[in-house]
């Protein structure tokens, strides 16, 4: 099957959602927070773009509702983890239930319905062109007539890249999750290091959200997410936690899905398109970590060292 | 005060769940609903004369999976792939239940054993994929957990599914392949399964060496690694038994009325994800996981309850579960009286 304009497109539109989220894992996990909470938080974002949307006809107000709403969110992960020291993957596992059931509440008591909510006057993102860029064959069919929040991701990744590996504040965030101590012992405060990181990984799930309810699609269901936030979880591992090999694991798990997504116009059961790309993931991850095992094996690394400075980043 | 008075009334327990009513409380007042009558309602859900069968029948599931869970979690590892081993026994037991051609009590435990053989074997899975290919447990138990769902449901669609019906199901059970029920109610035999689980994690749990083996080793994993635990074997059993656990509660489930597989029955009722949650609540101890287990089974029946006479979402249930469990996690942080060795 040829790999056509077509299907990267739609592989991007499936990976925006996976990509913020992971974007705000890799910080967390570069200042030492295990944030296994990206699932609730994506939808939470979901549900605040939607509400947002529709109370004030405007996606862009509903972009912004979102990101108040989650960043306001991730705070009980902020101070439960970092002031208070919980358990992350307690806190994790319960946000993500808390999720679920706080949305589906709201969606009856604020909607006043019940597994769904659509209307044709809700508004979504819509796309936008890329000027200069639509007009070249092949790579403005693939780049162009994307939901703004596409291209915001890209940027997000860059941004995400060069704070990592030339910002001072970048720098002083890893060595926080690296080597909390002696971060402590240099005048950092790992407090404002870390609750920076869930903050901004708040923010960049309500964007993950907004792009999921009001771009991929223009509506909000019970559960919407089925997953996205998990993956992001496994993608931010796949990625090492730097911004570049985050992107490339949501792209890998983007494109499984598009192709899946049209092999079943072929006779492909849908399920066997769901699957793959847990599976494909899954195989990733055997790769590169006896990749990683391999490197070890050659070159005994420090036993206590983080995950690894960022090659790609 | 007397001292173990106010320990009780001090307990992070007690604190979390006054702490989650009352932030419930003030979410319904803030949509419009009387809280008192709302909490009242619950309870008579959940224990009414109506409501105490239903709450018996719905602590079998979340019962099963939190022990399911609580087994693994007992020795510091996080088995997040319950879901896909519950389908899975779900759908094995239903397929030889179906297929099997001997008498129906031989098929009734055939079909359960089944059950728990395919939980097992695709939980251990999990475990040799962190044992030979060093992708964490809690990665590869999920990762696992969606394409056995998608299995299930394919088979429950296609190859199983029952002709002429244009649900997502599988024929019925012939009579004889029934669990028995227990009086007039929904509640059926699979209480004893569970029951029989209880009982034998707690006595593993407190009189065998290998119970000690799993708690030190979730106490303090590298202090059980130098006192001669092999860790990687103890993950492989540690698992099997809790995709066993998972695959009973599956069997159960298709062994119950509607006495069938239905795709998506045995996973929207979030039996996992309650079941985990009452298994952390607990520290993964085995009289503690049934109290929270059936606490938590307890409040969702009485949230159906509630639904009924009064105009509240149940969801509120889910609701006030999570949040106890976030005061809980935020509390036992703070105060923290042993290193604890999971995380």
């Amino acid at each position: 099957m040829p790999i056509d304009a077509e299907l990267l497109a739609s592989a991007l539109r499936a990976l925006t959602p996976i990509l913020l989220a992971a974007l705000g894992g890799a910080l967390c996990q570069r200042a030492g927070v295990f944030n296994i909470s990206l699932e609730g938080m994506m939808l939470v974002g979901c549900f605040s773009a939607v509400t947002g949307s529709w109370f004030t006809g405007s996606a862009w107000l509903g972009v912004l509702v979102a990101v108040a709403a989650t960043t306001a969110f991730s705070l009980v992960l902020a101070v439960g983890s970092v002031s208070l020291k919980a358990d992350a993957i307690v806190l994790g596992v319960a946000m993500n239930l808390l999720a679920v059931g706080l949305t589906a509440f709201l969606l009856r008591t604020v909607f006043g319905v019940q597994g769904a909510f659509s209307d044709p006057e809700l508004k979504g993102l819509g796309a936008v062109g890329l000027p200069g860029l639509d007009d070249v064959p092949y790579v403005g069919d693939v780049l162009g007539g994307q939901s703004p929040l596409v291209y915001l991701s890209w940027v997000a990744v860059a941004v995400a890249a060069v704070f990592l590996s030339r910002h001072a504040w970048g720098l002083r965030l890893r060595g926080v999750g690296e080597r909390p101590d002696a971060a402590l012992s240099l005048g950092v405060s790992v407090t404002k290091y870390q609750y920076a990181a869930v903050l901004a990984s708040g923010t960049l799930c309500g964007l993950a959200g907004a792009q999921l309810a009001l771009g991929n699609v223009t509506l909000f269901s019970e559960n919407m997410t089925s997953g996205r936030g998990w993956i992001a979880v496994v993608a931010v591992m796949l990625g090492r936690a730097a911004p570049v090999g985050v992107l490339l694991a949501a792209l890998l798990f983007g494109i499984v899905e598009a192709l899946g997504f049209r092999l079943q116009g072929q006779g492909l059961p849908q399920q066997a398109a769901d699957a793959a790309p847990y599976l494909v993931t899954l195989v990733a991850l055997f790769l590169s970590t006896a990749r990683r095992r391999a490197r070890r094996a050659s070159a005994p690394a420090d036993e206590h060292a983080a995950p690894q400075p960022a090659s790609l980043g | 005060m007397p001292r173990a008075i106010r320990g009780v009334l001090f307990s992070p327990i007690v604190f979390a769940l006054v702490t989650a009513l009352a932030i419930g409380a003030v979410m319904l007042a803030v949509t419009g609903a009387n809280p008192l009558t709302a909490y009242q309602a619950i309870v008579t859900g959940a224990l009414g004369a109506d409501g105490i069968g239903n709450s018996l029948t719905q602590a079998v599931p979340v019962t099963g999976m939190a022990l399911a869970l609580a087994i693994p979690l007992r020795a510091g590892l996080v088995n997040l792939g319950g879901d896909g081993q519950l389908v899975l026994g779900g759908i094995t037991a239903a397929a030889v239940g179906l297929a099997s051609p001997l008498p129906g009590p031989l098929t009734l435990v055939l079909a359960i054993l089944a059950g728990m053989a395919a939980g097992a074997l695709y939980a251990a899975l999990a475990a040799v994929c962190e044992n030979r290919f060093g992708v964490p447990l809690l990665v590869s138990s999920l990762l696992l957990s969606y394409p056995a769902m998608s299995a299930a449901s394919y088979l429950a669609r296609f190859p199983l599914k029952e002709e002429g019906s244009s649900l997502p199901q599988t024929r019925q059970l012939p009579d004889g392949v029934h669990l028995p029920s227990l009086g007039s109610g929904t509640l059926n035999a699979g209480l004893f399964l569970v029951a029989a689980v209880v009982i034998a994690y707690a006595v593993i749990d407190a009189r065998t060496p290998t119970g000690f083996e799993i708690r030190m080793t979730g106490r303090n994993a590298r202090f059980a690694t130098y006192a001669g635990v092999d860790r990687p074997r103890l993950t492989l059993r540690l698992m099997a038994v809790s995709g066993a656990v998972a695959g009973l509660v599956g069997s159960i489930g298709v062994l119950s009325f509607p006495y069938r597989f239905i795709d998506g029955a045995l996973i929207t009722p979030n039996y996992t994800w309650t079941g985990l949650l009452a298994a952390l609540l607990a520290g993964a101890a085995p009289l503690g996981t049934l109290a929270a287990a059936v606490f938590f089974a307890a409040m969702t029946t009485g949230g159906a309850g509630m639904e009924r006479v009064t105009e509240v979402p149940r969801e509120i249930t889910t609701v006030l579960q999570a949040l106890i469990i976030v005061f809980l996690a935020v509390r036992t942080g703070i105060f923290r009286r042993q290193p604890r060795g999971d995380s």
